[in-house]
Formats: structure tokens, sequence, C-alpha cells
């Protein structure tokens, strides 16, 4: 059984669709990365599933964790879930723990609620945690607020924070696009260094291709609010099939072979108020034909851990490797 | 930490100073006390004695120092209508308009605060809409207007409570709910701004990602922060204890300091009017204090700041 199962999840807001049908599933310990345009869905999937939108979003859908049913779970059972079972860090570190409570307060909070420790032995804890994130002299920085931390600091205060309460599986959105690239590098193998050692599965959502190509087993491609292309992560950054994920890769630097001219993704996303009939891809694919304005493709499997939602999906390959042959 | 309440304290006492220079020379620049009192049909011969008495015929710089002079040896001057000392007169009025604004301030926090939390978290509710149209209604509606509807309603058409005077307990009921209502308003609106302000913040978020119940997220994470803002006003209020009700306490014939500060204006009783403003001047700074200080209490950020400052 999948660890998380997400089916049909689709997300409006004021009557705007902004998740049309997310399909998606994630193992116990995999590393999932979710990328693709701001505003294409990836943050929303995952706010979506642990009941963290604003109340106006209208969700539908189904979202299995362990096969158990938690989109409409009451708040009492996702309270439990969020935190102990699912953790989530953010973007913006700076912003996102709050300014006038102290970091002891925040993450005392956190082991409260998800283990049964009391006391003393919830302060030790937070040291541990402290010291597990490699924030230095944890003790005494415990009594401090986050503006006497620096941006990277901070998100390690976050990571400890998360894994006070041992999840299975940690959310980690576009965790580093706020941080310089050295500290960014340092938050990567942190992230990476708990997880061989405690197996915790994760999702980072990222639109950095090469972020999400080092750190995740699998990766799945959003465009407009749906998947559009899922693969493990060297065949999909080899040989990838949907035109869009084909137009991400184009756009980045080979580090090897011949230098190329980068390709752009003509146009713009589509304003999720005013979707194209057919294929939200289309007006901007090289390859769309009639059909593609016609009916939404679905996600097929194309191999055995592949799947694509493109009916040009043959046709875009061969478009490829002929590129590849030249 | 000292530093930051040393520059303060100095800020403070020099508005002080401030106020009390512009009313001293406001009031001898706009009209001549001696024949405020005595009247227009005064001889000259006593009108002179009579400014000659109270050293108004002294250069205004001379005044202005005598005044302080005065004031340094704690004397607050004496009313020129019946030569008390003017700080008694104020003194015996305060009981009467502590009456009015300190329930007036505990019903406006009681009823405001709540509000506008409520609003906040039902944000485009029903009772939202209704919270923020009483508000706006609240603050729009002069407060001499409320009084004057409520005097209509309770007092003349209904006649469960006397319209005017201080009697009893009753004669307070309808100036008390007349300062309380706007202000209120003023505190709903605000207080659900700045709850509207801070539940957007992404560490509102955090809290519920990390699996806090929204109750407990909404008093110890969003309600500390949305404190501090909401401070400021309460400081505010909190100034206008003193002198607040002057419109109130006249339409009401409440005989409280503000009621005694319209008389002495008209009177140019200078005395009596200095030794308001001065006391006024003093409330609404240490109020202000009070909220500097509490700023640093509320917010770490500020801590940190005034530690180096």
């Amino acid at each position: 059984m999948p660890l998380v199962s997400i089916r049909d999840l689709s997300v409006a807001f004021n009557g705007v669709p902004v998740l049309r049908g997310v399909a998606l599933s994630l193992q116990k310990g995999e590393a999932l990365g979710l990328v693709g345009e701001s505003g294409s869905g990836k943050s929303v999937t995952w706010l979506a599933a642990l009941g963290l939108l604003p109340r106006h979003a209208k969700i539908s859908g189904s979202v299995l964790l362990d096969g158990r049913e938690i989109l409409a779970a009451p708040a009492s059972e996702l309270d439990h879930v969020r935190g102990g079972r699912v953790a989530m860090i953010f973007q913006d570190p700076a912003s996102a723990l709050n300014p006038v409570l102290s970091i002891r307060k925040q993450l005392c909070e956190a082991l409260a609620l998800h283990r049964d420790l009391t006391g003393d032995a919830v302060k030790a804890e937070a040291r541990r945690l402290l010291d597990l994130v490699g924030i230095p002299d944890a003790a005494r920085r415990l009594s401090a607020y986050p503006h006497e931390f620096s941006g990277g600091q901070v998100q390690r205060i976050m990571i400890a924070m998360a894994l006070a309460g041992n999840p299975d599986l940690l959310i980690a959105d576009e965790p580093t696009t706020a941080l310089d690239a050295t500290i960014q590098a340092q938050i990567l193998e942190l992230l990476s260094s708990i997880r061989r050692e405690t197996g915790m599965a994760m999702v980072l959502i990222s639109h950095d291709l090469g972020v999400v190509a080092e750190n995740c087993d699998r990766v799945a491609v959003m465009y407009a609010g749906r998947i559009v292309e899922e693969a493990p992560a060297h065949q999909l950054f080899a040989d990838p099939v949907h035109p869009y994920a084909q137009g991400l890769i184009g756009a980045l630097p080979p580090l090897d072979g011949p230098r190329r001219r980068l390709t752009a993704i003509p146009g713009t996303v589509p304003d999720p108020a005013s979707m194209p009939d057919g294929c939200a891809f289309a007006p901007r694919c090289e390859l769309a034909a009639e059909p593609c304005r016609l009916a939404t493709p679905t996600l097929a499997p194309i191999a055995d851990d592949r799947s694509v939602a493109c009916i040009r999906a043959e046709a875009s390959r061969r478009a490829l490797l002929g590129i590849a042959a030249e | 930490m000292g530093r930051y309440f040393a520059i303060r304290i100095g800020r403070a006492a020099l508005t002080i100073v401030l106020v009390v220079t512009f009313a001293f020379v406001v009031l001898r620049l706009s009209g001549d006390p001696a024949l405020m009192i005595l009247g227009p049909e005064a001889p000259p011969e006593v009108l002179a004695a009579f400014r000659k008495a109270w050293g108004l015929d002294d250069p205004i710089w001379f005044q202005y120092l005598d005044y302080f002079g005065a004031i340094a040896k704690g004397e607050l001057g004496r009313s020129m209508r019946d030569g008390r000392p003017a700080i008694e007169l104020v003194l015996e009025r305060i009981p009467a308009t502590l009456a009015l604004t300190l329930p007036a301030f505990a019903f406006k926090v009681a009823l405001g605060i709540p509000a506008g939390i409520y609003a906040a978290l039902h944000r485009g509710s029903g009772i939202d809409r209704a919270v923020m149209m009483t508000a706006v209604a609240g603050f729009t509606v002069p407060s001499f207007v409320l009084a004057l509807l409520l005097v209509l309603v309770f007092a003349v058409q209904l006649g469960w409570l006397p319209s005017g005077g201080q009697d009893s307990w009753r004669h307070a009921i309808l100036p008390i709910v007349t300062l309380s209502l706007g202000g209120a308003a003023v505190l709903a609106r605000f207080t659900r701004s700045a709850m509207l302000e801070v539940l957007g913040q992404p560490y509102i978020r955090t809290a519920s990602a990390k699996g806090v119940p929204w109750r407990k997220v909404v008093t110890s994470h969003a309600l500390p922060n949305a404190a501090i803002p909401t401070v400021t006003i309460l400081g505010f209020m909190v100034g206008t204890l003193i002198a607040g009700a002057v419109v109130v306490e006249s339409v009401f014939a409440w005989p409280g300091v503000g009621r005694l500060l319209v008389v002495a204006v008209a009177n140019r009783d200078l005395a009596v009017v200095q030794c308001i403003l001065l006391l006024v001047a003093m409330t609404m700074v240490t109020s202000n204090l009070v909220v500097d200080f509490l700023y640093g209490f509320l917010d770490p950020r500020l801590r940190a700041k005034g530690a180096h400052a």
C-alpha cells in the first residue's frame, strides 16, 4: 500500500479551478520531486491534502494516508496527521516562524502535540533536535527569538520543528528558494542526511530542476493544475516525453557535451480563469494537433513506472530522438 | 533598555512643556479674563485692579516665567472666579468623570475586542458584516448626536432613564453607553484588521501545519501578535480617561472635569484651564509611555532594538 495516494484532487478558488484532477502516489521512504512553473498547483496540492487552504477553497477528490481518507477528516484527526504523520516546511523561513514566541516555545509546542514527553524530557528533545539540524550552542539558542537567526538557521529550525513529530513524510515546499546558493546546498544536504537516518519520505516542491534531479527518486511535472508527466528522476531528465517536460529540460544548460542553444517555451501559462479546451499546454506546444484541442489528455502509463498525459507522446518522443540524432 | 526609556521620558517631558506653553499663549491672546469674569459693564478702574491683581498687565513672557516658577514650587494657580486653588477644583471633579470613563473603558474593551476578533475569524459572514456596519455607524456618528438620540429614545419616549444630572447610578447609564459605543466601534474595527493581518501571515499556516488545533492557533499564535497594534489604540483610550468626556458631560449635565473645562474656557479662568490641560497632557504622555513599555514586553524584536538604542 502506498503511503499517500491522491486521486482526482481538484481545488477551486471562487469558482476558478487551480487544481484539475491531480493523481499522485508516494511510497514509504520515497523522495518525490514536484516541478512546474509558479501557479501550476505544486503547493496547493499538498496544502489541500492537509486541509491548510482557506475555507473558501472548494476541494474535491480523495487523499489516502495509509489507506485512510484524510481529505474530509474531522479537525481533530487532521491535527494528528499534520506535524505527526506529515510535516511541512515552507519557502520563506523568515516569516514562517512566529516572531513573538521563542524557539523553545515553538519547538516544544510541536513536541508536546505529537510525542508523549513531559517536563525536562521535552526540553532535552528540543535541544537534541536543534543539535541534529546543526544549530550550534542549542541549549542557549533555545530561548532566542526568530529574528535573532539568519535565514538558513531559521530554515534549520523549521526542519527541527518538522521532525519533532517523527513524521513519515516531509513536504518541503521550495525550502531553499529564499536562501543563498551555499546555504541552499547545506539545507538540501541536511534533508538528505536526515532521510538516510530516519527513512522518512519526502516531497520536494521546487522549480529548480537541478535540485530535484539531485535529491529525488521520482519526479512529477505539473502544468496548469495537472500532472503531465511522472517518471523516475534519471529517466525524466534523460528522456522527457511530454512536450512541456521537454521544454523545461531543454531550457537547462547541459554540463557536458557540445554547447547548444537553450530553448525557451513560447507563450505563457494560461490564466486559470480561462483555460483552453482540451490540453492546457496545446497553445504553447509545437506538436499540437487538432485532437489536442478537443479532449483533455489523461495521465496514462507508457512504461513500467512512467506515465504521461499527452496524446502526442509517441510523436513527441520521436521528435526528441530526432533532435538528439542530429 | 535604560537608555530607551530615558529618551522616551525626555520626549514625554518635552511634550508636556509644549502643550502647556501652547495653552498658555493661546488663552492669553484670545480674550481678556477681566472682561469675561467681571462683565463688560464693570468700571475701567475695577477691570484694571483685577488685571493688576492677577498679573494680567505684565508682559506675556514675564507671566510665562512666573507661571513656570510657580509650577516648580508645586503651585498651579488659583481660579479667578472664586479664588480657590485650581488644582482643588479640578481634583474634586475627577471622581465624577472617572465614574463615567472607567466603566465606559471597560465596556469598550469588553465589547470591541471580542467583536473584532470574532468578525476577523468569521470574515465575510453575516455577523462580520453586521459588526462592521455597526462599527462604521459607531464612529461616524458624533457623540453628541448619539447622546441626543439616546436621550430622545430612553428619556423622552420611553421615560426609563433620566436625561441629565448626577443624582443616582441611573443617571450614569446613558452617558456611559454613549461613551462606550463609539469607542467599542473603533476598537472592534481596529482589532479586526489587526487580526486579519496576522491570520494571513505564514507563521499561522506553520502553526496549523504542525498540528496545533485551530483554537490554540488563534489564542497562542494570532492573538499575541494582534495585541501589538491593538495596545496602541488602548493606550490612546486610557489617555482620554480624564478629559475624553467633554461633550458627553456637557450634554448630560454631568459635573465632571469636562464640564469644568468648558465653563473655565468660556470664562477664561486661566489657571483652571491650564491645570486641566496639564493633567490631560500628563495622562496622555504617561499612557503613551506605558504603551511603549508594553511594546517591548509584547514584541521581542523591539526589545532587542531597545537594548541597542
